[in-house]
């Protein structure tokens, strides 16, 4: 079945769904929208440099969204700049730093608009092997950290006061969601990956009314884009990336109809 | 088990941020089935100092030592954020794996048990308060750190609350440390009393605090003379029924 590159896509993109589900739900609760966003852009650098010395992308772009995201983080402790002027600065020095990197490689033949927002035919045995196991691999970090990252989301002070190490998971997430970025560039592309973090996560919320509930919706509702999203790309040939943050906008505005309809789903 | 365990040691301990000492030169111990209280005005680093206690702020200068094993707190101030749903059931389990049975007793101390699947953010000041009290005291810390507790809470609720902090204390046999500005609790039911303003100005019992020159001068004459009233309450006990005895 890895013959088609149409079951390649779907197999792909629903191992994405299922870990941008509980990492989007972390991104919302801690209001990181725009750091997941400066991650991504930098992503496009990390494809650049792949590019350049032949290494795996998804490695690459892990080494460099991770340092990023590294640098950020000792950056906000020592500068008087603002958070989100401090994302913004590292989001377009890096994705400039990337474009003008693709200048200077002229040898290679690049498809900008296939890195920028993903690429239905690029997705190789090779791919799914590594958003699987990539996956499986942030998953079991991810459930290990789970009960320390989730204090330290409610409440720094109480995590640290009640010997939760809220610092350590906080660095540890910081990695996972770089790890994220790295395995689903390719596949939905550097400008839309927060849109498949977010989303998904936002239709849960308005569903939800306890945190368990909103990680396994935000699941089902991204593995629901995904599927809709590359079954439409198939259909009216558009671009894959784009077509399934189109379809879970789609979802997120039925579940803001049917939330008003209910009231409040909330017990 | 040894009666007064050491629960943790301020040695000289101080902060200092944005190019100034919050808190400086801060000596502290706190025991087993102790009532520790800190008294002062804003910004006289009472919060400063229970953060060093529980680790949350590193010091600069001195030492913190100790050997609680469980610690817990009620913060003065937390905010939720409302994109997340949280009910007051799952708030009370995010440090500590504690089964429904545990919840629940907890929550009928503190009495807010009718609230156990509310979402956090549809509850009063008051109860959002008597749920953070729940959540620390469900742990069965050793060192428990109070910090205003009962801000929010109406009158009575207040003294069923420090009723209640008082029974924790002798019934888990753990050491507590208050932040308070209710006086009369400070007074009748703290063993040791610590007033600060960046330093220690003045600690000691509450009846010889009261006397202090220092206390006297941050809290006025005033504050003092009826405090002394109060204390003269306890020169004496009452019966059950009512009447004096010596």
């Amino acid at each position: 079945m890895f013959d088609d590159f149409f079951m390649r896509a779907l197999i792909a993109g629903i191992g994405i769904a299922i870990v941008t589900g509980p990492l989007g739900c972390l991104v919302i609760w801690r209001r990181l929208s725009y750091f997941g966003d400066t991650l991504s852009h930098s992503a496009l650098l990390g494809v650049t440099l792949a590019y350049a010395f032949s290494i795996n992308i998804s490695l690459s772009v892990f080494i460099i969204s991770g340092t990023v995201a590294l640098l950020l983080l000792s950056l906000q402790k020592r500068t008087k700049l603002a958070g989100d002027s401090l994302l913004g600065l590292l989001a377009h020095s890096t994705l400039a730093i990337g474009l003008v990197l693709i200048g200077f490689l002229s040898s290679i033949r690049f498809d900008l608009m296939g890195l920028l927002f993903g690429d239905i035919l690029a997705v190789t045995v090779e791919d799914i092997f590594i958003i699987w196991f990539g996956g499986l691999i942030i998953l079991g970090i991810l459930f290990y950290i789970w009960k320390s990252i989730f204090a330290a989301t409610v409440n720094y002070d109480l995590a640290a006061a009640e010997g939760m190490k809220p610092d350590l998971s906080n660095f540890i997430f910081t990695l996972l969601l770089a790890g994220v970025i790295a395995i689903s560039i390719k596949m939905i592309g550097a400008l839309l990956i927060t849109g498949l973090l977010l989303i998904p996560a936002a239709t849960a919320r308005s569903l939800s009314s306890n945190p368990r509930q909103m990680v396994i919706l935000s699941i089902l509702v991204g593995i629901i884009s995904v599927i809709l999203g590359l079954f439409s790309s198939l259909e009216l040939n558009t671009a894959s990336g784009p077509s399934i943050i189109v379809a879970a906008l789609v979802l997120f505005i039925l579940s803001l109809i049917s939330f008003k309809r209910s009231g409040a789903l909330q017990k | 088990m040894d009666q007064n365990k050491l629960l943790v040691k301020l040695e000289n301990a101080g902060v200092y941020r944005s190019s100034k000492w919050l808190v400086r030169g801060i000596s502290l111990e706190i025991n087993q089935g102790q009532i520790v209280t800190l008294i002062g005005p804003n910004g006289s680093g009472k919060t400063t100092t229970a953060k060093m206690i529980l680790n949350i702020l590193n010091t600069d200068e001195g030492l913190v030592t100790g050997n609680a094993n469980k610690m817990a707190y009620v913060p003065q101030k937390i905010n939720i954020d409302w994109t997340m749903p949280l009910r007051v059931i799952d708030f009370m389990k995010i440090t500590s794996s504690l089964n429904n049975a545990e919840i629940t007793e907890s929550l009928v101390m503190t009495g807010v048990d009718k609230l156990l699947y509310n979402q956090i953010h549809s509850l009063s000041g008051g109860e959002f308060q008597r749920v953070l009290i729940a959540r620390a005291i469900a742990k069965k810390p050793d060192l428990l750190v109070l910090d205003e507790p009962v801000q929010g809470v109406d009158f009575n609720g207040e003294i069923a609350l420090y009723n209640l902090i008082k029974e924790i204390s002798v019934n888990l046999n753990c050491g507590i440390l208050l932040i308070s500005h209710d006086m009369h609790f400070v007074m009748s039911t703290t063993d040791h009393v610590i007033c600060l303003n960046g330093h220690i100005c003045c600690s000691g019992s509450p009846s010889n605090v009261v006397k202090n020159p220092e206390y006297i001068k941050l809290f006025g004459e005033h504050n003092s003379e009826t405090l002394s009233y109060y204390q003269h309450q306890h020169d004496h006990s009452h019966n059950h029924d009512g009447s004096i005895s010596k």
